[in-house]
């Protein structure tokens, strides 16, 4: 398959707003579930262990218009849980059967009660993963929490989840994620040849599909995009942070690259790059999912950062790893762990050297010219004076 | 609006326990004695005071610096300093205090802590707050993560985890600031004076059910709360403190009183009985009380006066299990309460205290409060059949205090009482 015929597909999946891959995917066979999630992080080895299709349900983007969803909210909170709501009321996501809303802020925490409320027949549950990070106490919680997790799956399909059931599945996302993170590095390494509006629809697609048929996908976008013959461009290489949970509209992404920048490192969409290293698939399974997240997760807001003089060092390291040559902190507005972070981040930014320049955005933001200039200025700054 | 409120015995001696715990504070470095920073809700007051560590919290501070009309001015500091105009209003109070000078109501400086105990109830900002407070404190940091009930109620794993934390991070890591061995006994000993304090506070709020109300369970609230949810739960003035209140409000009872106002008269024309949900506006505390009581208007339940513990469903501190009373202490909170109970709880309270609906007062910096509370308000109009209302300030950004909106707003919504109560239309509509 052809570079632009992989983008094409994907990127018709994340336009898709009825979701039609995964109707499909449940009408295909009787008893078939899915399971929606919410950004920032869902365990979707223990869905797909369930039977269920895992769909990564992150806003209504910038192509619908929300009229019911301003009614639930305060003009002061951020889109995706607005469009969220407007996907529920709408009947965009009537065949969903189960919601999980994790962890991310006070916003989808609430939104995860407002579900309960407005959608009494989904199996809805806020997944609230541990912030203490040692094995044998936020360990020991997750992995109880997990458990929960995993009677209720079986609540909601009526069959028993096996820890087999659960090895096979963590085999599967490890080579997903494996396979995600040749995909970044290849896009570090020749950003070129997999511009960041190519691999983000891959990405996003690849939440709302099959495992395998991602895994496929993923290898066979390397394979198409390592042999086609794109220019090198005169751009910076920078790296995107604040973009974890409402998501950017394509257009923004396009427009950063258009002012002159690759981008070698994101943020976006994090939840199959959320834990770092394979899963081990020996032992038991649930202690396994849970101590790879107190161990090998990334760092983002929405986590706490235990150690003092540690906030932002993560990020130091990944923009140093993938020789990123600025950051752009671009965070929704009203984003609470986002903006309530960036000064920590940003300064460790700047004591690192690391120039930046922050904006914010919704994911419905249409006006692209003053993204392209701030961020083509950024990219000239770079090339003058770093 | 000048003029010196009217007092009552009870808010007198509230006065002088925080003056006394500000010059604790302030002093630190003269008595030896160690500092800590946390959180009002699910504060371990009882905890600390088992290693002689003065009780500092920075929401207090916030709110004192906004009665003062002072935090309008440390905002836009920390607004200068790169904190987005979109974040917690409390949190740019206090780091904009810190870089003017960081000077507490006594007119000292405040001192830094020396641990800052994170415990992290209800509310995603605290764990961001004191990570940004460490970063300028450089001292060390005591997370207690409590899970949110987000199935509408607590589990065995949830209280496991805080009494593992409390065993294995929190007691080791006071023990290790303060250089005090934990007394187990001593800790019995503080929560026995909280559940003491407890019983009569839940006690003076139940009252709001009496015709008039003897209480007003919003403005007055936060008077009634004071203690309980700050330095002094776990106390022996905490415990004479609420004594003292129980028997001013019985005294209005007994002479069929309502509260008394700041200008000093009783409110005794109570037209409308409200529910309130959300904090109080701190910057304009005064202008926006007199609002409700020049209509007539009396607070006879809040859920403000639960955000440091719901103590009106039956909790209370238990010196036989210490560690698990701390534990469901802390899961109890009302924002660590899901949607759903949360829309129990207000339906409740306006049946229960026969209000004539719920107001919500949304406040822009909090969307551990604020999210959701239009689906809140729906929700319990639906219920009770009574008329919802929605205003909308901020906890200490004056720029968010819009009176005339206000007033308005809560003109329409007594309006809209008295026209139901006249059976003028059977549709509730929000002011």
């Amino acid at each position: 398959m052809a570079v632009a015929d992989i983008v094409k597909r994907c990127q018709d999946m994340y336009e898709d707003l009825n979701f039609t891959y995964a109707r499909e995917w449940k009408a295909a066979k009787a008893g078939r579930k899915v399971v929606g999630f919410l950004p920032v992080y869902a365990p979707m080895e223990m869905i797909h262990a369930a039977g269920c299709l895992p769909l990564g349900i992150f806003g209504g983007g910038d192509q619908m218009e929300v009229i019911h969803g301003d009614a639930y909210y305060q003009s002061y909170i951020c889109r995706i849980p607005r469009s969220t709501i407007e996907l529920g009321v709408t009947g965009r996501v009537d065949f969903v059967d189960g919601m999980i809303f994790p962890f991310v802020c006070d916003v989808i925490r609430n939104l995860s009660g407002i579900w309960k409320m407005m959608f009494p027949n989904v199996w809805s549950k806020f997944f609230d993963t541990p912030q203490n990070f040692d094995p044998s106490i936020g360990g020991d919680y997750y992995a109880v929490e997990l458990q929960e997790l995993r009677e209720g799956l079986e609540q909601l399909t009526g069959r028993k989840i096996t820890d087999d059931d659960i090895r096979r599945s963590i085999s599967l996302y490890n080579e997903n994620r494996r396979l995600v993170r040749e995909v970044y590095a290849f896009r570090a390494k020749e950003p070129w040849k997999a511009p960041t509006s190519e691999v983000y629809v891959l990405m996003r697609a690849g939440l709302m599909m099959d495992v395998e048929e991602h895994n496929q996908l993923l290898k066979d976008y390397m394979a198409a995009a390592a042999a086609e013959d794109r220019p090198k461009r005169d751009n910076v290489r920078i790296a995107i942070y604040g973009s974890f949970c409402e998501q950017p509209p394509l257009n923004l992404i396009k427009s950063i690259e258009m002012a002159g920048c690759y981008v070698v490192e994101d943020d976006y969409s994090l939840v199959n790059r959320f834990i770092t290293e394979d899963v081990p698939v020996d032992g038991d399974p649930v202690r396994n999912l849970a101590m790879s997240f107190i161990t090998h997760s990334v760092e983002t807001s929405c986590k706490y950062v235990p150690k003092l003089g540690e906030k932002g060092k993560y990020h130091v390291a990944q923009v140093k790893q993938c020789g990123a040559e600025g950051v752009i902190y671009a965070t929704p507005s009203f984003c609470d762990p986002a903006l309530l972070d960036r000064p920590m981040i940003c300064s460790a930014l700047t004591e690192a050297k690391i120039p930046y320049i922050s904006f914010k955005y919704a994911e419905n933001s249409g006006q692209m010219q003053p993204i392209r200039e701030q961020a083509g200025t950024f990219a000239d700054s770079i090339k003058l004076w770093s | 609006m000048s003029t010196e409120a009217a007092k009552e015995p009870s808010m007198l001696m509230q006065k002088e326990m925080i003056a006394r715990n500000y010059e604790a504070i302030t002093s630190k470095h003269e008595t030896g004695r160690k500092v800590s920073s946390t959180f009002v809700p699910g504060n371990l007051n009882e905890l600390l005071m088992c290693f002689d560590i003065v009780n500092n919290l920075p929401e207090i501070n916030a709110i004192q610096a906004g009665m003062r009309k002072a935090s309008g001015g440390y905002i836009m500091e920390a607004e200068k300093s790169g904190h987005s105009e979109d974040v917690c209003t409390y949190v740019k109070a206090d780091i904009g205090q810190m870089s003017k000078g960081n000077i507490a109501p006594n007119g000292k400086p405040y001192p830094d802590p020396d641990v800052l105990m994170l415990s992290y109830t209800g509310c995603y900002t605290f764990m961001k707050w004191f990570e940004l407070l460490r970063e300028q404190y450089k001292c060390p940091t005591l997370m207690l993560h409590v899970p949110y009930e987000g199935d509408g109620h607590s589990t065995k794993n949830m209280r496991d985890y805080i009494v593992k934390q409390l065993k294995e991070v929190v007691i080791p890591g006071l023990e290790e600031v303060s250089g005090v061995k934990f007394d187990i006994d001593r800790l019995r000993g503080y929560l026995k004076n909280s559940a003491k304090a407890e019983d009569d506070l839940v006690w003076c709020l139940e009252q709001g059910k009496h015709k008039p109300s003897p209480i007003d369970a919003y403005f007055g609230g936060v008077y009634y709360i004071g203690p309980i949810f700050t330095a002094f739960r776990g106390t022996e003035d905490a415990v004479k403190y609420y004594e003292m209140l129980r028997a001013e409000v019985q005294g209005r009872i007994d002479r069929k009183e309502g509260p008394l106002t700041p200008e000093g008269t009783s409110f005794n024309d109570q037209k409308y009985r409200l529910v309130v949900e959300g904090p109080p506006n701190w910057t304009h505390f005064r202008e926006f009380w007199k609002m409700f009581y020049d209509e007539g208007a009396v607070v006879v339940a809040s859920s403000y006066t639960k955000v440091g513990g719901m103590y009106d469903l039956g909790f209370r501190h238990d010196p036989d299990n210490p560690l698990e009373s701390l534990a469901d202490y802390c899961l109890g909170c009302y924002t660590n309460r899901n949607l759903p109970t949360r829309v129990d709880i207000l339906a409740k309270y306006v049946e229960e205290y026969e209000a004539d609906g719920l107001l919500i007062n949304s406040i822009k910096s909090c969307n551990s409060f604020s999210a959701g509370q239009l689906m809140i308000m729906k929700e319990v109009e639906r219920r009770t059949g009574k008329p919802g209302a929605f205003i909308e300030t901020d906890l200490v950004d004056p720029r968010y205090f819009s009176a005339a909106n206000v007033k308005n707003r809560l003109e329409s919504y007594f309006q809209m009482i008295e026209q139901k109560r006249r059976g003028g239309g059977s549709k509730t509509v929000a002011a």
